[in-house]
């Protein structure tokens, strides 16, 4: 399942729901995706959770290399 | 070979007094009239003759004038020209030389958006099929953005209020000025560069036309067009259109909407997120309740439609569904239960966020609520199973067995109902209360008959 992209994750249970929904699996069937569903759900919470806050400003080094550094923001007292 | 009186000059003498006197004369002067045969050489010059009803005079546009001229000047184009008349002694010809060049009716800046929102749009840049989505859910934002101006402190303040929780990577660069339109250019495709930008936002606050001049100059909307993240255009008011609007995937009226465009995506995304969560455990549970009915239903119907089938079987097939049923209910509950376990640990688990503890709450509600739910639902049917059972008991056949009636069966199982259906010499089964008789049949009598032996 981490092989997933968030947006695959997504799109998969939202396969899994409304098949589930449809109430035209046999139950072995809707068990199985059912669990599915639980596990994709859990990744994707935990793929939002992992987003952080970090705000970075791109920089060149002397070779010209693209980096980046931590921004603080525009001075407060700018227009 | 003089004349009495005249001097007589040389062409040249002749060619330096006109000179002298047309560029004297006329050190700066403005003309009125409409450009034709425009043509740009090889040396960055163009050539050109202004022209009215009558008259017309050549005129030059030297390379590093031609720079400062923002439209594009062309055949037909009525123009207002400031510049110097000079001779141009070798062709004995006089012409104007071009410092400034103005159209007429609109302003210059007017008419270089004009000219190039037109030629963009003939090669299809603005076309509603070439722009690219949003990602559903951006973590990486883009913003090619002034690292001093008030758009990025406009952005950060929605971004941060919000929804913290995004990365973003802002590319300085200027936003007005000579070089303003090559830094906002090459920021893009900086950013790009990274590779893992989801979306870029590219803008700056208000201003006049000029000071948003650079937004609408052609490498900006080459860059847009090249970019490969999507690219969100949110330049200075919601009245401000510029040709990066055209060009970018997405416009946004102001930098803050911009944000916000970006932010509200992700908050969508947390709550489709919850939503299909909830809808997965109900679609489960409306499908266990669908198959307890379904059992119930299939256990009643039968017996009463096809006494036929043998009773023992029955009876067992009965305490078979039963065991079975009342296993799957049991290792559902346990299952499920422990899913959930899983999934509310793995939830609990995450590093806790202020922003995020809503929503953790919620798929904390909805895992717990669902094992409640569950066993709830699930002990409900399993009672309603014994309490159905028992009618299926009282309904047996059995029952009126137990009473001294009995059931005559063929080998093949059939019931017997009349005497026609068997002959003499042929096996039937009798079912009693408590076993079963094999018997040979001697004679068949049908109603009102004499034996057939």
């Amino acid at each position: 399942m981490s092989d997933l992209t968030f947006e695959e994750c997504l799109a998969r249970l939202e396969e899994i729901v409304a098949d589930l929904e449809s109430g035209n699996l046999p139950l072995e069937e809707s068990l199985k995706v059912f669990e599915e569903g639980v596990a994709l759900s859990r990744h994707c919470g935990r793929y939002l959770e992992d987003a952080e806050r970090r705000i970075e400003i791109l920089a060149k080094d002397e070779s010209g290399a693209l980096g980046t550094r931590p921004f603080a923001g525009p001075p407060d007292d700018e227009p | 070979m003089g004349r009495q009186g005249s001097t007589v000059l040389t062409v040249s003498e002749l060619t330096e007094k006109l000179r002298a006197l047309l560029e004297e004369r006329f050190p700066v002067v403005w003309v009125e009239g409409e450009i034709s045969n425009f043509k740009v050489y090889g040396s960055g010059h163009a050539y050109f003759t202004l022209k009215d009803g009558s008259s017309q005079i050549r005129a030059v546009l030297f390379k590093n004038r031609a720079r400062r001229i923002r439209f594009e000047p062309g055949d037909g184009l009525s123009v207002l020209a400031m510049g110097s008349v000079e001779v141009y002694p070798q062709r004995g010809e006089y012409q104007l030389v071009v410092e400034l060049l103005e159209p007429r009716g609109l302003g210059a800046l007017q008419l270089a958006f004009e000219q190039l929102k037109a030629r963009l749009a003939a090669e299809g840049l603005f076309d509603e099929g070439r722009k690219r989505e949003l990602p559903r859910f951006p973590r990486k934002i883009g913003i090619v953005t002034s690292p001093s101006g008030a758009a990025i402190r406009d952005m950060l303040r929605v971004i941060g209020r919000r929804f913290g929780e995004l990365h973003i990577v802002l590319a300085p660069a200027r936003v007005q000025g000579d070089d303003a339109a090559e830094e906002i250019a090459q920021g893009i495709r900086d950013l790009n560069a990274l590779g893992d930008v989801d979306v870029i936002i590219v803008g700056r606050g208000g201003g006049s036309l000029e000071d948003l001049w650079a937004f609408n100059e052609e490498v900006v909307a080459r860059a847009i067009v090249a970019s490969k993240a999507p690219i969100i255009s949110a330049v200075g008011h919601e009245v401000d259109v510029t040709i990066s609007d055209f060009v970018a995937d997405l416009r946004a009226p102001t930098p803050s909407a911009a944000a916000e465009l970006v932010v509200r995506e992700k908050q969508a995304i947390v709550e489709s997120v919850a939503d299909l969560t909830h809808r997965l455990r109900r679609a489960m549970g409306r499908r266990l309740e669908q198959e307890r009915r379904r059992m119930e239903a299939l256990a009643t119907r039968r017996v009463l439609a096809d006494p036929a089938r043998p009773l023992r079987d029955r009876h067992r097939r009965v305490d078979d569904a039963r065991a079975r049923f009342h296993h799957a209910l049991d290792a559902l509950v346990r299952r499920a239960a422990h899913r959930f376990e899983l999934a509310t640990a793995g939830l609990r688990a995450g590093s806790p966020r202020a922003r995020l503890t809503r929503d953790r709450h919620r798929y904390e509600r909805s895992g717990s609520s669902l094992r409640t739910e569950m066993s709830r639902a699930l002990e409900a049917g399993r009672h309603r199973f014994g309490v159905s059972a028992g009618r299926l008991d009282s309904l047996s056949p059995l029952a009126v067995l137990a009473r001294g009636y009995s059931l005559t069966r063929t080998p093949d199982g059939r019931i017997v109902r009349s005497a026609r259906q068997i002959r003499a010499g042929e096996d039937v089964e009798v079912l009693l209360d408590e076993g079963r008789l094999d018997c040979r049949v001697t004679a068949t009598r049908e109603p009102n008959e004499r034996p057939h032996v």
